[in-house]
C-alpha cells in the first residue's frame, strides 16, 4: 500500500458521557474510495467531523500525506484540502444557490453560475443557480452541497451518506463522477448503509461499532451479508412477507387533484388521483423535487384549500381539504414528515416535550394542563417499543442522531393508533438494523388495517413493502403499478416522464 | 499568528449558564457603569451607594421599590409570554398609555362618583383599553403579515400622542391652570393603599398574582406549550396544527391586557390623576426586564425588583451623585446587552487558545 494521504491514530473523542470514538485507527490511501460503516451511533459522524476540523479530538494525531497537522476548523481542513458534504445542510435558506456558492468559492457571481452548471451537467447535479435554496427540495439542496464541495477542488473528499436522497439513475452518474475524481488523484471517504453501494464503488472498507474500529477489509472481497454482521454484531432479522391481502374501505382519496404553487420555485400538481385502502401500503416513488414536498403538505394539512374545494382530499369518507392538521389528525390520520428537525421534533426540546406534538390526545392532557406522569409514561413506552438509543425522556432532541430521532417519531405516530399512517422517507438516513424494525412495523400496521401511505425515494424499500406503487414526476402521478408485476425498469421509466403519465391518457 | 477565541455549539443547553448569565450581566454592567462615571470624573464609590445600597437602606425607600416594581413586573409577565412564542410586542408603553387613558374615563366623566367599585372598574377597563390597543398589530400581522415590532413601535408613538391631545383638549381640568392635566381623582378612584404608611397598593398583589398564572401558563398549560413549539420552531407547530394567528392574537393581547391594567394602576395608585409623565419608560424597561429574567416568570419576580432598584437608585444617584439622568438609561441599557452576550453561552462555548499552527504552513 502507498504511504497514506491520511492517517489517524487513536482519535478518541467523548460527549459528557457518551464516548463517541475510542482510539480509532484509520488509513486513507491515495486514488481510493474508501468507505465508513457503521449502524447509527457508532460514532461516523463524529469522526468525520474531527478530520474536517468542526470538532477537537480529546486525543489522538491526524497525519496528512505523512505530517502530524492539527486540524482546527474547517477552513484549516479545506486549505489543506479537505472538503465535506454535510448529511444535514449547511446552506443559508434565504439566499440564492450562486450566493451560498460564492460565500466558499472566490470569483464572480456570473462565473460561478457557468461553473454550477458545467459541474451540474458533468456530474448529473442539475440545480438552477439562481434558485433560493428554501425553494428547493432535500434532494436539491444535497446537489448543491456535492457542488460547491467539487468546486473548491478537494484532495480528499468526506460524502455523508451521498446517495440516500438521489435517484438510481443519478446514483450511477454520481459514481462515475467518484471514481473519473479518484483517477483524478481524489480520495473518497464515503459514509453509506447501503452495502450494495459500497460493494460497487469502494475499495477499501472501516466498519465501526460502537466507537471502536471491527474491520478493515477490501469490500469486494466480502459479501453483503459478513459486512452487517461486522456493523451490527448480529444476524438481521427476516423480512416480513408482504402477502397480499384483500382490502378495507378507503382511507384517502384524492381524485385529479389539481394545485397550483404560489412559490414560482415550488412544483404545482396536476391532476393526481391517488387512493389508499385499509389494510394496503400505497408507494409513491419519484425523484425528489418532483412535488413530494408539495403532496405531503397538502395531505398532511400544512397546506389548507379553500372550504368550497373540501372534496380534493378526502380521509375516512369526508372531505378535509379545509381541515388543518390537527383536525385530520382528530380523524384518525398521522404523518411522519420528511424533515426531522425542526418539523417532526422540536430540537431544543425534551423527547417528552416532543410527544407532547402531536400525541397530547392520547390522555397526555388533562383540563388543558399538561400531565406529566403520562407524559413522561408515553415517552418511556415509545422509546423503549422502538429501540430509541438515548440517555431517557429528558434527552433533547437535538442530541439524538438522525435515525434515532426518526425511530421516536416514527414510533410516536404508530402509538396514535391511526386509521391512516402516512410515511414520507421512512427510513433516509437510518441504518439497516432500524431500518428494517421500521419497515416491518410498516407492515405490521397494515396487517392490522390500518392504511399505510408511503413516499420514498429508495426503490429497493417501495418494492419490500409495497402492495401498490406510483410514481411522481413533474408534479403527475403514474397509474398504480404492481411491485410484484412491474418491474424496477417499469418504474424507472415514469420516474424519468418516459411514459406517457395517467392523467393525459385519461 | 493571535488566533481569536472561538464559538463553539454546546450538546446541550447549559443550566449552570442559564442561571449564572443574569449575574455575570450585573455584575458586568456594574464594572463598565463604575468605571464610565470614573471617567465623567464622578466619584464611583458614591454613586455605587446612592444607586445600588441606598434603596435597601430605609423602609422609605425600599417601600418605593416596591411601588415601581408592580407596573413593571405585570408589563414584564405579559410581554414574555409573547417573546417565548416569538411574537416581539416592543410597544407595551402605548398600551400602558391606553390603559390609563381608560380608567381615567370614570373619574374624569364622573368626578361626583362614589362606591367601591370604581377603582376596580377602573382596572378592568384600563386592560380592554390596552389589549385593544394591541388588536390593531395583531389584526395588521395575521391578515397582512406586517412585522409586529415596528407596529407596536409605532403605536406607542400615537398613544403618546392621543394622551397629549385629551390632556390639552377635553380632558383637561378647567381649574389646573392650564396644566396639560385631568382632575385630580375622587378618593374612591384610588386602588387601596397594601402596606400602611407607605405608597404601595393593591396592585402589586395583583402583579404577583399575575407572576403566577404566567407560571402555570407557561409550565403546566397545554396552550403555554404550543406557544413554546411556535416561537422555537414554526414549521413543527405548523406540522402539529398548532395555529399561528391564535399565538399571534394571544400574545399580543395579553401583552396589551397587562400593560393597559399596569396603565390603569398607575394612574389610579401613586399619580392620582392622568398626566402626560405616567411613565417613566415602563414599557420600554419591561422588555429588559423580560429578558433579564430569561422570559421565565420566577426569573421576571427577580429582575423586575432589580429594575425598580435601578430606578430609585438612578433618581438617588441624580440628586447626591450628581448624576446626569442619560446615565441611569445607558445603565439600563448596557445590563440588557450584557445579559444578551453572556445568555450565549448558554448554547456556545468559547474555545479559547487552541493554537491553529499546527499544521505545516
Amino acid at each position: 500500500m502507498p504511504a497514506p494521504l491520511l492517517s489517524l491514530r487513536g482519535m478518541t473523542k467523548s460527549y459528557g458521557q457518551v464516548r463517541a470514538n475510542r482510539g480509532i485507527d484509520l488509513d486513507v490511501a491515495p486514488n481510493s474510495i474508501h468507505a465508513i460503516l457503521g449502524e447509527n451511533g457508532a460514532g461516523k459522524s463524529t469522526l468525520m467531523k474531527l478530520i474536517y476540523g468542526v470538532e477537537q479530538p480529546d486525543e489522538g494525531q491526524v497525519f496528512w500525506q505523512g505530517q502530524p497537522v492539527r486540524l482546527s476548523s474547517p477552513a484549516e481542513a479545506r486549505r489543506h484540502g479537505i472538503g465535506m458534504v454535510f448529511q444535514h445542510f449547511s446552506l443559508f435558506e434565504t439566499l440564492t444557490v450562486v450566493e451560498n456558492i460564492s460565500l466558499i468559492v472566490p470569483g464572480t457571481k456570473p462565473e460561478l453560475a457557468r461553473r454550477i452548471r458545467a459541474l451540474g451537467q458533468d456530474f448529473g447535479l442539475e440545480v438552477d443557480p439562481s434558485a433560493h435554496v428554501h425553494s428547493l427540495s432535500v434532494g436539491e439542496r444535497q446537489r448543491v452541497e456535492i457542488i460547491r464541495c467539487l468546486m473548491t477542488e478537494p484532495k480528499l473528499l468526506i460524502l455523508d451518506e451521498p446517495t440516500s436522497v438521489l435517484p438510481p439513475q443519478s446514483v450511477g452518474l454520481l459514481f462515475d463522477t467518484l471514481r473519473r475524481l479518484r483517477d483524478t488523484g481524489v480520495s473518497i471517504l464515503f459514509i453509506s448503509h447501503k452495502l450494495d453501494e459500497i460493494h460497487s464503488i469502494c475499495d477499501r472498507a472501516t466498519v465501526l461499532r460502537a466507537g471502536q474500529v471491527t474491520g478493515n477489509i477490501d469490500p469486494r472481497e466480502h459479501d453483503a451479508h459478513e459486512l452487517a454482521r461486522m456493523m451490527i454484531g448480529r444476524d438481521m432479522p427476516p423480512p416480513l412477507h408482504a402477502d397480499i391481502r384483500p382490502v378495507g374501505e378507503k382511507r384517502l382519496e384524492l381524485a385529479g387533484l389539481d394545485h397550483v404553487e404560489d412559490d414560482p420555485f415550488a412544483v404545482s400538481l396536476h391532476g393526481v388521483s391517488l387512493t389508499v385502502h385499509a389494510g394496503e401500503i400505497v408507494g409513491i416513488a419519484g425523484i425528489s423535487g418532483n412535488g413530494q414536498a408539495e403532496l405531503a403538505r397538502l395531505i398532511s394539512g400544512e397546506t389548507r384549500l379553500a372550504d368550497g374545494e373540501r372534496d380534493e382530499v378526502r380521509m375516512m369518507d369526508q372531505g378535509v381539504a379545509h381541515l388543518g392538521p390537527a383536525e385530520r389528525r382528530a380523524l384518525g390520520f398521522a404523518f411522519v414528515p420528511e424533515d426531522r428537525l425542526g418539523r417532526g421534533a422540536v430540537p431544543e426540546m425534551s423527547l417528552a416535550d416532543n410527544s407532547l406534538l402531536t400525541a397530547h390526545p392520547l390522555g397526555l392532557l388533562r383540563h388543558g394542563f399538561i400531565d406529566r406522569m403520562k407524559e413522561a409514561e408515553f415517552t418511556a413506552a415509545c422509546i423503549k417499543d422502538f429501540d430509541v438509543r438515548t440517555p431517557g425522556p429528558e434527552a433533547e432532541a437535538g442530541a439524538l442522531s438522525g435515525g434515532n430521532l426518526q425511530k421516536f417519531i416514527v414510533g410516536r405516530e404508530i402509538l396514535l393508533r391511526p386509521k391512516l399512517l402516512f410515511v414520507a422517507q421512512p427510513t433516509w438516513g437510518v441504518d439497516i438494523g432500524a431500518a428494517t424494525a421500521i419497515r416491518q412495523r410498516l407492515i405490521a400496521m397494515r396487517n392490522e388495517g390500518v392504511a399505510v401511505l408511503v413516499i420514498s425515494e429508495e426503490l429497493e424499500e417501495l418494492f419490500e413493502i409495497c402492495d401498490r406503487i406510483q410514481v411522481l414526476h413533474k408534479g403527475r402521478l403514474s397509474p398504480s403499478l404492481d411491485p410484484r408485476t412491474s418491474g424496477p425498469e417499469e418504474i424507472g421509466r415514469y420516474m424519468i416522464g418516459a411514459n406517457v403519465p395517467a392523467s393525459e391518457v385519461a | 499568528m493571535f488566533v481569536l477565541p472561538r464559538l463553539i455549539r454546546r450538546e446541550r443547553a447549559s443550566a449552570r449558564m442559564a442561571v449564572l448569565a443574569p449575574i455575570i450581566a450585573i455584575a458586568a454592567a456594574v464594572t463598565v457603569n463604575l468605571i464610565l462615571y470614573l471617567v465623567m470624573g464622578k466619584n464611583p464609590g458614591a454613586v455605587f451607594h446612592a444607586m445600588l445600597l441606598e434603596p435597601f437602606m430605609s423602609w422609605a425607600s425600599f417601600s418605593e421599590v416596591l411601588l415601581k416594581t408592580g407596573p413593571l413586573l405585570l408589563i414584564a409577565q405579559g410581554l414574555a409570554i409573547g417573546f417565548r412564542a416569538k411574537v416581539f410586542n416592543i410597544g407595551a408603553e402605548g398600551q400602558f398609555i391606553l390603559g390609563a387613558i381608560f380608567a381615567s374615563a370614570i373619574p374624569v366623566w364622573f368626578p361626583q362618583a362614589t362606591g367601591g367599585w370604581i377603582w376596580p372598574a377602573m382596572l378592568i377597563l384600563g386592560a380592554i383599553g390596552g389589549a385593544l390597543w394591541a388588536v390593531i398589530p395583531a389584526f395588521w400581522r395575521v391578515r397582512l403579515n406586517a412585522n409586529e415590532i415596528l407596529v407596536t413601535l409605532m403605536m406607542s408613538l400615537i398613544a403618546a400622542q392621543v394622551l397629549n391631545y385629551l390632556l390639552l383638549g377635553p380632558w383637561k381640568d378647567p381649574k389646573g391652570f392650564n396644566f396639560p392635566q385631568s382632575v385630580m381623582f375622587q378618593y374612591d378612584a384610588m386602588v387601596p393603599i397594601l402596606i400602611p404608611g407607605t405608597r404601595v397598593n393593591v396592585s402589586l398583589l395583583i402583579a404577583l398574582v399575575s407572576a403566577i398564572l404566567a407560571w402555570v401558563f407557561m409550565q403546566k398549560s397545554f396552550r403555554g406549550y404550543q406557544f413554546l413549539v411556535g416561537g422555537l420552531a414554526p414549521r413543527a407547530a405548523a406540522y402539529a396544527g398548532f395555529s399561528e394567528a391564535r399565538a399571534i392574537w394571544l400574545s399580543l393581547l395579553i401583552g396589551g391586557f397587562a400593560a393597559g391594567l399596569a396603565g390603569a394602576a398607575e394612574v389610579a395608585g401613586p399619580i392620582g390623576q392622568l398626566q402626560r409623565s405616567i411613565s417613566t419608560g415602563y414599557g420600554y424597561a419591561a422588555i429588559i426586564v423580560a429578558y433579564l429574567g430569561g422570559l421565565h416568570p420566577i426569573g421576571i419576580v427577580a429582575s423586575s425588583l432589580l429594575m425598580a432598584v435601578l430606578y430609585i437608585g438612578g433618581d438617588n444617584a441624580m440628586v447626591s451623585a450628581d448624576l446626569p439622568v442619560a446615565a441611569v438609561r445607558v445603565f439600563q441599557g448596557s445590563l440588557l446587552v450584557f445579559y444578551l452576550a453572556a445568555t450565549t453561552f448558554v448554547r456556545y462555548r468559547l474555545d479559547i487558545g487552541h493554537d491553529a499552527k499546527g499544521g505545516t504552513p
